[in-house]
């Protein structure tokens, strides 16, 4: 079980894979920019997720919205932003492919005389409707914003969100994203997938056909940062909500590092379903909590590995903590049993399969292929992705547990009706978040 | 060869999509099965097409279908609910019940080598489940508890207001998932008689798609469904009444949330059910109107004047006349702005700015070029056959689907329009600020402000 891919680099520096499968007429164009949040700088938040927006207003030679022709065609397309990476994506009828393609270079090569102060102006207020519909006016939105800020020091590249602050996204100024463009958007920082109802030699002449000429761009330094807590940090976050809810977070293994895929299991067989020990637990046997998910957040720095839990109203936020770090400390005592990691590796790998089910989009096998490119420079690592998953033992597990997920180095966030802080885990300090 | 960057590149003709070959069947018990073929990866899709969802809840107990769905996988014979999704995990089995206003859809998804224990797990949710006190008990806490937080979801309280507004009392009238007074009041008697009544052979669908031979895929079903049984004098789901004709009393409706960092927006009508001849012309239209990116709609709210990170329109065809609805959420300042574009482009479309001979032709292309990308999954294929199941439409409905798109042209899309879009006696509701957002709503025109209850808890 693979994804099978061919890979070259055009003399400029962009990587191109291409991936056959012809078992539906289409083809998945997927284009990944190494740049993310964490390329920002404190007080210029936003930008490079505001920037994706631009790329979708036009280019020189084609100076209006991206998804007319594309949309008209039968294709669909999207794009988006993490702290690591921007991606772009086509899927599109097989012989739209140039289409695709044509409009995919113009704006990797040709943007910039078609950025203006009105576009500019219109998607910055776009982006703020988009940070207040998902995050200002949604319950429990502002969460992950106040724990990030405490998890990472100010000056570290992932202690803001991606979607930025308002002040910021207000001070940014067109003479800004013209930088940021040039510094980033260039065939030497982005990695091309072509996935679908297309042979290969074809594919490898049209991207060279298009994305040939364009210029490479200056070379890229990759960010690097570190951060560790030494201390349990309580935190309360009032918000509009019916019910509290507790965030635990701690430091984790960086994506495709060590203990990463282990991390992964443990969030798996400790909250993920009704036979994950802290549902069946909490929801279900003692009636703790309405809810309860686990995550290990895996990105190019580092990870972090999160709780979450909302209580029951007979039952408080202290309650849950304690519930929570008491079968997280039996995990790292005693490991997982067998029978328990048996089951999380049948789920594991059977979402490998599903994974292989369309060719674009988010998370297709076009995002797939660039997510490993663009991360480890190795595409093919597919295989060996789900064999850190399956050759994991419930010791390696237990470990990585032991190495990570302890009490005094984490952040606990209370999240609590507005007025209501008494709900908090006793001794956290108010935070806000704007 | 260098490109041509005055154009862009022409398209060459768009490949047929390929459709999915449908094999249909009929059980002894008169289960209906059908199956077809998925070979890119070695997975398979189940899906049980019930039809009664909440438009079948008792007007006094809305919540029922829904609570009866979320009750089928707590268990089974001597499998507690742990143990039954224990079971669902050990074949990495993606397990899922959607309770719509006409239909349940019990689904799974697992690698082809576990089809029969798939179906055996299918089968003990569907027909046997325990339907315990007290799973009841804590299945109806958390429902509660769900509800709770709920009031506090801007789109959900919209959903949920808009529904009653338009419909009333009408089945459709309600959100499936229900209310906390309905819900405080329901029993587990009544979720086992829903059981009993809805879940029967007849006029159920199986629908199984994915990497095996249809004969295969038809033995598998025969042996999980073939036993099943409806109990005596036992006759599935009733008609439901035609939706009301008449717009609501006032057409202007506030759920008040104090300071709302936006105000979430909804105008609509009862408009079309899913066997209206007008469905292929009204997909057309809405495309147009607000179905895409390009749309009308969008473009104005969002590319043109920034209120919004996206705004669109949808009909939701149903076995009687579904709603049409606009939706978007806007930066609180500009509600009444946004309302007044939102109309704006639901009057033009009808007569002042018709759908041009251009926007029609995207619209075609886009929905008969992008068809192909509709089949790429054995998810994908299911959940189009569960349509076709539920709504009793043509065998060659996949085949006629692009020429039918083909076939609709201007005078189509403009009498359509009129036919069946109604802004000046469309519902307009916004979830929102009444402070910030009452003041600039008389140039509207649209009547008295109705205050309904429902906005959740307080704001800083």
């Amino acid at each position: 079980m693979n994804i099978a891919y061919t890979k070259h680099v055009l003399d400029n520096g962009l990587q191109v894979l291409v991936h056959e499968d012809r078992n539906c007429p289409i083809v998945a164009v997927n284009l990944w920019y190494h740049v993310g949040s964490k390329n920002e700088r404190p007080h210029h938040t936003g930008f490079a997720h505001l920037f994706e927006h631009l790329m979708f207003e036009g280019s020189a030679h084609y100076d209006r919205g991206y998804f007319h022709p594309l949309q008209q065609a039968g294709g669909v397309l999207n794009g988006s932003t993490n702290a690591d990476r921007t991606n772009y994506w086509e899927v599109v009828p097989r012989h739209t492919l140039e289409l695709a393609l044509w409009m995919e270079s113009d704006r990797m090569g040709y943007l910039l005389p078609a950025l203006t102060e009105a576009k500019f102006a219109n998607q910055r207020d776009v982006v703020l409707n988009e940070r207040r519909q998902n995050y200002e006016n949604r319950p429990y939105g502002l969460a992950s914003m106040a724990v990030l800020a405490a998890l990472y020091p100010a000056a570290h590249p992932y202690h803001w969100s991606t979607i930025g602050e308002v002040a910021d996204l207000h001070a940014a100024t067109l003479d800004q994203a013209h930088d940021f463009f040039r510094a980033y958007y260039h065939p030497a920082n982005a990695s091309l997938v072509i996935a679908g109802d297309v042979e290969t030699a074809e594919a490898f002449d049209l991207a060279q056909r298009y994305f040939g000429d364009i210029p490479p761009g200056p070379p890229v330094a990759r960010v690097s940062a570190t951060a560790s807590i030494d201390r349990e940090v309580r935190l309360l976050l009032e918000d509009r909500v019916e019910m509290p809810r507790l965030y635990l977070t701690w430091h984790s293994p960086a994506m495709f590092a060590a203990g990463d895929a282990e991390m992964d299991l443990l969030s798996d067989l400790l909250a993920n379903g009704k036979t994950s020990r802290l549902y069946r637990r909490l929801v279900y046997e003692r009636r703790l909590a309405t809810d309860v998910s686990s995550l290990q957040n895996s990105r190019e720095l580092s990870g972090f590995f999160q709780v979450v839990a909302t209580p029951t109203p007979e039952h408080t936020l202290a309650e849950l903590d304690e519930e929570i770090s008491a079968e997280i400390e039996r995990l790292m005592a005693d490991g997982p049993v067998e029978s328990e990691l048996e089951r999380s590796r049948a789920q594991v790998e059977a979402n490998f399969v599903y994974r292989l089910q369309t060719v674009g989009g988010f998370g297709g096998k076009s995002d797939q292929l660039n997510a490993y490119n663009t991360f480890l420079g190795d595409a093919g690592y597919f295989e060996r992705d789900l064999a850190q998953y399956l050759e994991a033992t419930c010791e390696d597990v237990r470990r990585a547990g032991a190495a990570h997920l302890a009490r005094g180095r984490r952040v606990a966030l209370s999240v609590v009706p507005q007025g209501r802080t008494d709900l908090a885990v006793p001794g956290s300090e108010r935070t806000v978040v704007s | 060869m260098s490109v041509d960057r005055t154009r862009l590149p022409v398209s060459g003709p768009a490949a047929a999509p390929r459709l999915p070959e449908v094999r249909r069947t009929r059980l002894s018990n008169g289960l209906a099965v059908w199956t077809a073929g998925h070979h890119s990866v070695p997975v398979v899709t189940v899906v049980l097409v019930v039809p009664a969802g909440a438009a079948q809840d008792p007007a006094d107990r809305p919540g029922l279908a829904s609570l009866t769905g979320d009750m089928l996988d707590e268990g089974s014979g001597a499998r507690s609910a742990i143990d039954m999704h224990d079971a669902l995990a050990r074949i990495g089995a993606q397990f899922d019940t959607e309770v719509g206003a006409d239909a349940t859809l019990v689904a799974i998804t697992t690698l082809s080598r576990h089809l029969a224990a798939g179906l055996d797990l299918l089968a003990d949710v569907v027909l046997r489940p325990s339907l315990a006190a007290g799973d009841f008990e804590r299945v109806r806490r958390l429902r509660l508890n769900r509800l709770q937080q709920l009031r506090d979801l801007a789109p959900f309280v919209a959903e949920r207001a808009f529904a009653r507004w338009i419909y009333g009392t009408h089945p459709y009238g309600h959100v499936p998932v229900g209310d906390e007074t309905a819900l405080a009041a329901l029993t587990l008697d009544e979720v086992r008689g829903f059981h009993a009544r809805m879940f029967v052979p007849e006029g159920a669908t199986v629908i199984a798609v994915g990497d095996a031979p249809h004969a295969s895929l038809v033995a598998a079903v025969e042996a999980a469904f073939g036993g099943w049984r409806a109990p005596a004098g036992v006759h599935g789901p009733s008609d439901l009444p035609e939706p009301p004709a008449d717009p609501p009393a006032g057409r202007l409706a506030l759920v008040h949330r104090p300071a709302a960092a936006q105000s979430e927006l909804r105008i609509g009508q009862v408009a079309a059910a899913r066997d209206t001849p007008d469905y292929h012309a009204l997909l057309v239209l809405n495309t147009i109107l607000g179905g895409q990116f390009i749309s009308r709609i969008n473009m104005n709210l969002r590319q043109t004047h920034g209120y919004t990170y996206g705004a669109r329109t949808a009909f939701d065809f149903r076995r009687r006349r579904g709603p049409f609805q606009f939706e978007s959420s806007v930066q609180s300042s500009v509600t009444a702005d946004a309302l007044r574009e939102a109309l704006g482009e639901l009057e033009a479309i009808r007569g002042p700015r018709p759908a041009t001979a251009d926007e029609i032709e995207t619209a075609r292309t886009a929905l008969t070029r992008g068809y192909a990308r509709n089949f790429e999954t054995a998810q994908q294929v299911a959940r189009a056959l569960s349509q076709l199941a539920l709504y009793g439409l043509p065998d060659d409905y996949f085949q006629q689907f692009v020429p039918r798109v083909e076939a609709v042209g201007e005078a189509e899309v403009l009498r359509v329009a009129r036919d069946y879009l109604h802004p000046d006696r469309m519902g307009i509701l916004i979830v929102g600020d009444r402070d910030v957002v009452a003041p600039g709503l008389a140039p509207l025109q649209a009547g008295p402000l109705t205050l309904l209850p429902g906005g959740g808890a307080a704001a800083s």
